[in-house]
């Protein structure tokens, strides 16, 4: 079995070092070809792996050695258990289908590069070697079983997802984008460093079992941080970690770099800015669980900050006009949702969701790259309309994905909101109550911005100008079976809810603190999946979905001039949120302008002035100065110097004489 | 091999090299006769680390020859798994600057290889000597090919830089000088070993501390001696500003774990909170500053200055650790992380400034406004330099993330809030590594110089492979080194807790 964990993530980065060092060499269909087998076999091994831990087999190790610095071991290896192995299926499974969908998406990519550039040249190859890269270093990740190699992974999945978002590097656009994201997500880095430094400066280690082994041990040490301030340690650890997945998974107000992140070309928003890289902090709360449950404060954080995030993100998702940005923000909101769950010790249901929205989120983003195909690179919904009888396979594979999203019966998203909302309902922690409020409204907001979107883009009357609809016409195979492959688990998935939540399937995996009792009351209201259903439809959140729907419905299709009427009454709620609550505005004008001017000031002031000025150049002026003094003896007449030699030597005399005389 | 005077020829194979490429002639053999000379250096260089023993801390490939006998003076050589890897990385660097040297030095080759491999030798000879005047010769003479460097072969400005360097530099070891004619009369000799044993009282240990921080701390360079480096970087030619960021730096790094911290225990406790305090405004402060640059060097140069910031914060963490904690525990990762900080280093900054030695050669201006969508023209040189940029931004797997992350964690030991600062390097660190990345290689074509840019060609290509093999292998495996340099670093240790007070 280990020579196939090793086999997992390898292949994916050997297929990424051939695509990406002889792209030249092997051409378009040597690069594919490369790529997809190498995350092919991933996928087909990571199966396999999930059926081993199935039936019970686990798995954690070393690799080697990375450093050894006293008694800390530092390696590289591997922890393979339930979480782990859903993960390897997930991300493998979808970068596959996201490979697939590459070959047709980027197949005229020359297009998007000036002819001045040699960008153009192999960057099909290159694509294909970045997104396998993305792929072994997410595996890295959620394989890890080390703070180190976590932080590697981390990182690794950061600058491919840097890369990326700048692969169209002549965009200014698309490089500001990609450097913002990256800075964003240096801050969530910060914190989380800090909280690795943390564990290990207490726990004298930074392998994951022996980190839990010794968590017991500093359970209730504080730390004081501001002299006179007792803090608890895990709480400090717990909200240091959580800082960096606000970072990875796009939480309020570290959220600022994914709307960004859609300069990138459509198939990795799909793969990395939905559903694995962005899900990488949901992902290490869930396997941090041991540490999380010790700390109420930081849960309570979590909650509040995920919730905000679901509520407010989603509303922007009204208000925005450009398809992917809709999705990017609708994704934002169901991070905000998993964030949520975790705040609620719901762990199992956070993971859970993960899964789900990996599958109904890279479906919609990969319908919408569709339409963006078809629509010639258009992106603005409202020049599109009434795409359904031209792209009839985006168009149900969409409803799919749109009714998933919005938790519509029988949908895996359904299910998986479902239990969220209800485990954030049986939450006693501080802040649960909002949380409540803002996830349960936010079932309205989300079905009314899925639908605005998708019946301005698929009804309704037909938008774009006549050369755009002339050639108006559903993308090849490649592109529509990747939609179909996903369409398939975006319905099913949600049927897992039986052993993934209420079931074993997570235990000893996930843990949860006897006091936070979410998982368990929802564990003993579960009767089969029917008649979660049909409890389900009684409730709020069905009702809220459907209202968001029928809104949808009603203001963009059957009377678009509430959609003008709103629009005109209530503009400064539009305007804030078509602004983005001027998050943008302000980093860059406090964080960006602010670093800049001080640098400028501590060069100006400090090195310039201060050193250089005073103490540099004012040590040589001092020695000019007494240089200048000096020069006066020296005046270049024999009898000046004849007469210095004298009383020189008539001084020295007298010093020997009368003081040595005296020793 | 060579038993018995390895080191010797490590020292006088490149010198005497030198000479004989000063006489090679310009036209045709001063390149290939440097290029022999400086890959037989290497080669030989090698068997240092072949034959090095990892157990234990003792000096190794020992020489002895009397020199001054009056002064006891004393030729005596050896390397420990500190000076070894130092070593190595010399002699790897001047192979890699002979290579880009070779046609972009029209002026004068012969005596630009000269100085190059002298300095080689001489370098060699600061990181083996074992007598503090041995080092102290090698220490100051090192100054002389390297002014020469600047002096004929530099910008416009040289002399201005020149003269700060060698005023800045001999400064600093002027009071180094008098420390050691001290400890002289003490220990009654030079002999580092015995340095290290002698006894003194705390206020001899604060001043010789005091000199020893001068010396080392412009070497380094640090807070607020550095302003002397981005002068001599932006005026030095290509190979100066390598072999200053990658290797002469180090030397400071060096001078604080074989001088301060053994031969003064007592007052590096006293004053460690000082360094730490300097080492810290390196980290912070120069960040920002490297952030407001308009010249590619002068920011690389600032980047060079906040890096080596982690080299002397983890050699002196240990103190806060002892004091915090009442053990040392831990104190390695400190240690560990500064000397893996210094040696990874070498090898990005080295590649930093090649790197744009590369773009210097073809558009002969180092503002950064005048360049913009390099990428367009030289897919992969701009491959190389986001490599080199997420190096320096310390992102892990490559070798930039390996001593700050070491560096950071034994931080969080010492203090939280030390910890806290210096891993604002993550933030600041990628906002002027990235942005210049950003300037520079990314977005479209800007102007018809750049327009005309032709990618890298072989001999480019080779050097920054090579450096690319480096940085990724130091990052992705350090434990080769960490295992040579861990029973010296803890034998460090040892020493810079064991109070040498006169009771």
């Amino acid at each position: 079995m280990e020579i196939i964990y090793l086999l997992i993530p390898f292949s994916a980065l050997l297929g990424s070092i051939i695509a990406g060092l002889f792209g030249a060499k092997i051409g378009r269909k040597g690069a594919h070809s490369v790529t997809i087998a190498g995350v092919g076999i991933a996928c087909i091994l990571s199966f396999v792996v999930l059926f081993d831990v199935l039936a019970g087999n686990t798995f954690y190790g070393d690799l080697y050695t990375w450093a050894q610095i006293g008694n800390t071991k530092i390696a590289v290896g591997f922890k393979i258990d339930q979480l782990t192995a859903m993960m390897m299926v997930v991300v493998t499974f979808v970068s596959l289908m996201v490979h697939f969908y590459t070959i047709g998406y980027m197949e005229d990519d020359k297009h998007n590069w000036p002819e001045d550039s040699r960008g153009g040249e192999n960057s099909y190859q290159r694509f294909f070697a970045y997104i396998s890269l993305f792929t072994f270093s997410m595996l890295m990740l959620v394989m890890s079983n080390n703070f180190m190699q976590l932080f590697f992974g981390w990182e690794a999945v950061g600058l491919v997802s840097y890369l990326l978002i700048g692969f169209w590097s002549t965009r200014d656009t698309a490089i500001f984008a990609n450097m913002k994201a990256f800075l964003v997500n240096r801050v969530g880095d910060f914190g989380f460093l800090l909280g690795i430094a943390a564990i290990w400066t207490y726990t004298g280690s930074l392998d994951y079992h022996e980190v839990f082994a010794r968590l017991s041990a500093i359970e209730f040490t504080t730390v004081s941080i501001i002299p006179g301030q007792d803090w608890l340690l895990v709480s400090v650890i717990a909200i240091s970690l959580f800082v960096g997945a606000m970072g990875k998974s796009a939480q309020v107000p570290l959220h600022v770099w994914l709307p960004d992140s859609m300069e990138g070309p459509t198939p990795i928003s799909a793969l990395i800015h939905a559903a694995t890289m962005v899900t990488a902090g949901i992902f290490m709360v869930s396997r941090m669980s041991p540490i999380f449950e010790m700390s109420d404060t930081a849960l309570s954080m979590i909650l509040i900050i995920g919730a905000t995030t679901a509520f407010f993100m989603g509303l922007i998702g009204v208000v925005q006009n450009d398809i992917k940005k809709v999705v990017a923000y609708s994704t934002l909101s169901q991070l905000g949702y998993m964030t949520v769950a975790l705040g609620a010790s719901a762990y199992s249901a956070a993971v859970f969701h993960l899964m789900t929205h990996a599958f109904f989120k890279a479906l919609l983003f990969l319908a919408a790259g569709s339409v963006i195909i078809a629509m010639h690179h258009e992106q603005d919904i409202r020049k599109m309309g009434g795409l359904k009888k031209y792209l009839p396979i985006t168009y149900w594979t969409s409803l799919i994905g749109s009714l998933a999203l919005i938790g519509f019966p029988f949908f895996s998203g359904f299910f998986s909101k479902d239990l969220i909302i209800e485990s954030v309902h049986a939450s006693e922690l501080y802040g649960a109550r909002y949380a409540y409020w803002m996830v349960l409204l936010g079932v309205f907001v989300t079905a009314l911005y899925s639908f605005r979107m998708f019946f301005l883009v698929f009804h309704g009357e037909e938008r774009m100008d006549k050369h755009t609809k002339d050639h108006l016409h559903e993308p090849g195979k490649v592109v529509t079976w990747p939609l179909i492959a996903l369409a398939i688990p975006a319905v099913l998935s949600g049927y897992l809810i039986d052993p993934m939540v209420v079931g074993d399937f997570f235990k000893g995996v996930l843990h949860f603190d006897e006091s936070h009792k979410a998982i368990e009351i929802i564990k003993e209201e579960y009767h089969g999946i029917f008649s979660f259903v049909g409890h389900g439809l009684m409730m709020p959140p069905f009702w809220l979905a459907m209202g968001g729907l029928g809104s949808a419905w009603f203001i963009y299709m059957k009377k678009p001039l509430i959609a003008q009427w709103g629009y005109d009454k209530l503009r400064p709620i539009h305007t804030l949120l078509d602004k983005k609550y001027f998050a943008d505005e302000f980093n860059m004008a406090v964080f960006a302008g602010g670093a800049l001017a001080l640098g400028k000031g501590l060069l100006a002031v400090g090195d310039r002035f201060l050193i250089d000025g005073l103490m540099v150049n004012g040590s040589a002026k001092l020695t000019g100065w007494f240089a200048s003094v000096f020069r006066h003896v020296q005046t270049g007449y024999l009898y000046h110097y004849a007469f210095s030699i004298i009383v020189g030597v008539l001084a020295i005399m007298t010093w020997l004489v009368f003081g040595m005389g005296r020793i | 091999m060579f038993d018995g005077y390895l080191l010797s020829v490590l020292i006088w194979l490149p010198i005497l090299g030198g000479i004989l490429t000063l006489f090679a002639g310009d036209k045709v053999a001063a390149r290939p006769v440097a290029l022999v000379v400086s890959v037989l250096t290497f080669a030989i260089s090698l068997l240092l680390w072949t034959g090095f023993n990892a157990e234990g801390y003792q000096l190794q490939f020992v020489e002895l020859i009397p020199w001054i006998e009056t002064f006891k003076i004393n030729y005596s050589l050896g390397v420990d798994g500190i000076s070894m890897p130092l070593i190595l990385l010399n002699t790897f660097i001047t192979v890699l600057i002979v290579l880009a040297g070779w046609e972009v030095i029209q002026k004068k080759p012969s005596q630009y290889m000269a100085a190059f491999l002298i300095m080689e030798g001489i370098i060699n000879g600061v990181f083996a000597a074992q007598d503090a005047m041995l080092f102290y010769v090698f220490f100051e003479a090192m100054l002389i090919p390297m002014f020469i460097v600047i002096g004929i072969w530099g910008g416009d400005n040289r002399i201005y830089a020149t003269i700060k360097f060698f005023l800045y530099t001999f400064f600093g070891s002027v009071f180094m000088l008098v420390s050691l004619i001290y400890m002289y009369t003490q220990a009654g000799s030079f002999a580092i070993a015995d340095l290290h044993n002698v006894k003194l009282g705390l206020t001899p240990q604060i001043l010789i501390f005091l000199s020893f921080l001068i010396a080392f701390g412009v070497k380094v360079p640090m807070w607020p001696v550095h302003t002397w480096l981005p002068d001599a970087h932006v005026q030095a030619p290509t190979g100066g500003s390598v072999i200053l960021a990658a290797v002469m730096l180090k030397i400071g790094g060096y001078g604080f774990l074989r001088f301060s911290l053994p031969m003064v225990p007592d007052a590096s406790a006293e004053l460690a909170w000082l360094v730490i305090f300097m080492s810290l405004t390196a980290v912070v402060y120069i960040g920002f500053i490297a952030l407001v640059q308009s010249d590619m060097k002068k920011l690389v140069a600032y980047s060079s200055i906040a890096h080596m910031g982690f080299v002397t914060l983890g050699f002196f963490i240990l103190y806060p650790i002892l004091k915090n904690t009442g053990s040392t525990e831990g104190s390695l990762m400190g240690l560990q992380g500064g000397m893996l900080q210094m040696i990874s280093h070498g090898f990005i900054s080295g590649a930093m400034f090649l790197a744009i030695g590369v773009l210097y050669d073809r558009m002969h201006t180092r503002e950064i406004s005048a360049y913009g969508g390099v990428a367009n023209r030289m897919p992969w040189f701009a491959g190389f330099f986001v490599l080199f940029a997420m190096a320096n931004t310390g992102l892990p797997g490559t070798s930039g993330f390996v001593g700050e992350f070491m560096v950071i964690l034994a931080s969080f030991k010492a203090n939280f809030w030390i910890a806290f600062l210096s891993a604002t390097t993550l933030i600041v660190g990628a906002a002027y590594t990235l942005w210049l990345v950003k300037r520079v290689i990314f977005g479209a074509v800007t102007n018809d110089q750049v327009s005309e840019l032709t990618d890298i060609n072989k001999r480019e290509t080779f050097i920054l492979s090579v450096l690319a093999v480096f940085v990724l292998l130091l990052g992705l495996w350090p434990e080769p080194l960490v295992h040579v340099m861990n029973d010296s670093l803890v034998h460090v240790i040892e020493q810079a807790t064991t109070s040498k007070l006169v009771k």
